[in-house]
């Protein structure tokens, strides 16, 4: 069944919203799809993939990739790219949601939503992280995989997690010059963690062929980046392992202390989050009727696990009363794998004193470590200083800020990224309920 | 990828001067193989360049067919597409 699309294109009607088309944005809207629901995508990029699977136009991509997005494509789904949403609440007839799609915008009138929303890097503030030439690790791979050239460059890598590996292949493959894998996680814990991947030997093979890619460069664990320095770019950092300290000479840092799930949708809606992750049940459900959620979003887990959850969370949308249950097993073994690897790769209490007062913490609105450090919540350092209230509404600095000073989340507000007012002012978006109160009752509406 | 065949390009202006970059790239890592490093002042006027490299993060901002403040990871390279950054001088 093709979605009903008005003539305008500016009112989307539909059974099934997915946002997010990562992996498990892309199996929940096929196994929706093909259950015969009406089904749309809704995702920032220009091309189905997300960040794992990002790809330019005929660029290569994983064979897993490949197929589901063939599937994905003769699903049935309709596809919005270059879309955000920015607005969503309960109505009578269902969820609205209000689509930045290039300052065009889109409502879509949907009877159920998955979220799929992704993660993004973790950033713990050093003193010069601000200096161009420093980049998250995914950042990094981001921008390779969209054609930045790192040949001959130098290039370190330090932060925490299994995503510097891939990232140090690529860099080494595209003729980077690796000068340091800088791991923050004691070698123990790293060496604890492999030793748990043969229950998983496909993780284990590729993390093999990684290592062999990147031999020429050091690889360290127990040891971090403390600072960056250059004037106007990055020239050398300062790495240390908690007792002696050097520099190296970089024209490239790549950092980031893994990854921190994307919740800001599912706040907006009124969903229950646990320790930074959208609460979902066996059947992705969560604490909102009718709405679901797969993937990063509900805990770090990678890419396999986002599958599996997707296609439970498709299966559910497209009324299947029973799970397969190799499915279910599936769930359980990645999420205990994922679990292991939160607590192999969680920052070092060290990191804590990595900003100096002056370290600029919010990017967005330059604000100082030492002008929020002594505020009692994320709240009231966003009305004092401004910290958090820039274009990326604190998604860079805040869930860094929360590890520094142990701040739990603030509540979300609509929009949730900067809209143009042609989006704003637009009959779509206007036509719905009141859009830009604080949006905290959309959750009981829908129960 | 690296036996990618060949790569067409296209023509786009950054800062005034017409450059040619590698069709398919976003302008922010076309911007990056061009060795600009600075892509906007910030507020209390350092320099900054990509971050996030997913449109999260707001740093890459630069301006593109006189639009402000467009996140350049996002956006891919076009025929005749005028850029402007932020100086480096």
């Amino acid at each position: 069944m093709t979605p009903h699309v008005s003539a305008d294109a500016e009112i989307v009607v539909v059974d099934v919203a997915v946002i997010g088309a990562g992996p498990g944005g892309i199996a929940a809207a096929t196994c929706a799809a093909e259950r015969g629901q009406r089904v749309v995508v809704v995702d920032r990029g220009l091309n189905a993939g997300g960040q794992i699977w990002r790809h330019v136009s005929g660029g290569h991509i994983p064979r897993v990739a490949e197929r589901w997005i063939a599937r994905f494509d003769r699903s049935g789904a309709k596809w919005i790219g270059g879309a955000s949403v920015v607005d969503a609440h309960c109505a009578a007839s269902g969820f609205v949601l209000l689509v930045d799609a290039s300052a065009r915008a889109i409502s879509i009138q949907a009877s159920s939503i998955i979220l799929a929303t992704g993660a993004r890097e973790l950033f713990i503030p050093f003193e010069g992280w601000t200096l161009p030439g420093v980049m998250g690790i995914g950042g990094a791979q981001a921008l390779l995989k969209s054609g930045a050239s790192f040949a001959g460059k130098r290039v370190v890598i330090a932060g925490s997690g299994p995503l510097m590996l891939p990232v140090a292949a690529a860099m080494s493959r595209a003729g980077a010059r690796l000068v340091l894998v800088a791991e923050q996680a004691s070698r123990s814990a790293v060496v604890r963690f492999a030793a748990t991947l043969w229950k998983t030997p496909s993780i284990l093979a590729q993390a093999a062929q990684y290592r062999v890619r990147f031999l020429s460069a050091s690889y360290s664990t127990g040891t971090w980046v403390s600072a960056a320095h250059g004037f106007g770019r990055l020239d050398s950092v300062t790495v240390t392992d908690g007792r002696r300290a050097r520099r190296e000479l970089a024209d490239f840092l790549c950092t980031g202390y893994g990854l921190v799930p994307n919740v800001e949708l599912a706040r907006l809606l009124g969903c229950d989050t646990r320790e930074g992750a959208i609460v979902v049940d066996a059947r992705q459900r969560t604490t909102v009727a009718r709405v679901l959620a797969v993937g990063e979003a509900t805990g770090i887990g990678g890419a396999p696990l986002a599958i599996t959850e997707g296609e439970i969370a498709g299966m559910t949308v497209g009324r299947e009363s029973n799970l397969p249950p190799a499915l279910a097993r599936r769930r359980a073994v990645l999420k205990t794998a994922a679990r292991r690897m939160l607590d192999a790769f969680a920052p070092r209490v060290e990191l804590r004193s990595l900003p100096k007062a002056h370290t600029i913490v919010c990017r967005c609105e330059d604000v100082s470590y030492e002008a929020v450090r002594d505020a009692a919540c994320a709240r009231q350092a966003k009305l004092y200083t401004r910290a958090g209230m820039g274009p990326c509404q604190g998604r860079t600095c805040m869930p860094g800020l929360e590890f520094l000073l142990a701040w739990q989340p603030d509540t979300v507000r609509s929009p949730l990224e900067p809209t143009p007012v042609s989006v704003l002012s637009s009959d779509v978006a206007e036509s719905g309920t009141p859009t830009y109160s604080i949006n905290t009752s959309a959750g009981e509406a829908c129960q | 990828m690296a036996h990618a065949a060949v790569r067409s390009e296209v023509n786009i202006t950054v800062n005034d001067k017409l450059v040619r970059v590698t069709a398919g790239t976003t302008v922010a890592s076309a911007l990056l193989n061009l060795g600009i490093s600075s892509f906007r002042h910030s507020v209390s006027g350092e320099p900054r360049a990509p971050l996030c490299g997913m449109g999260v993060c707001f740093e890459c901002r630069v301006t593109i067919d006189s639009r402000a403040h467009q996140r350049s990871c996002l956006v891919p390279v076009a025929e005749g597409m005028k850029v402007v950054t932020a100086s480096d001088a």
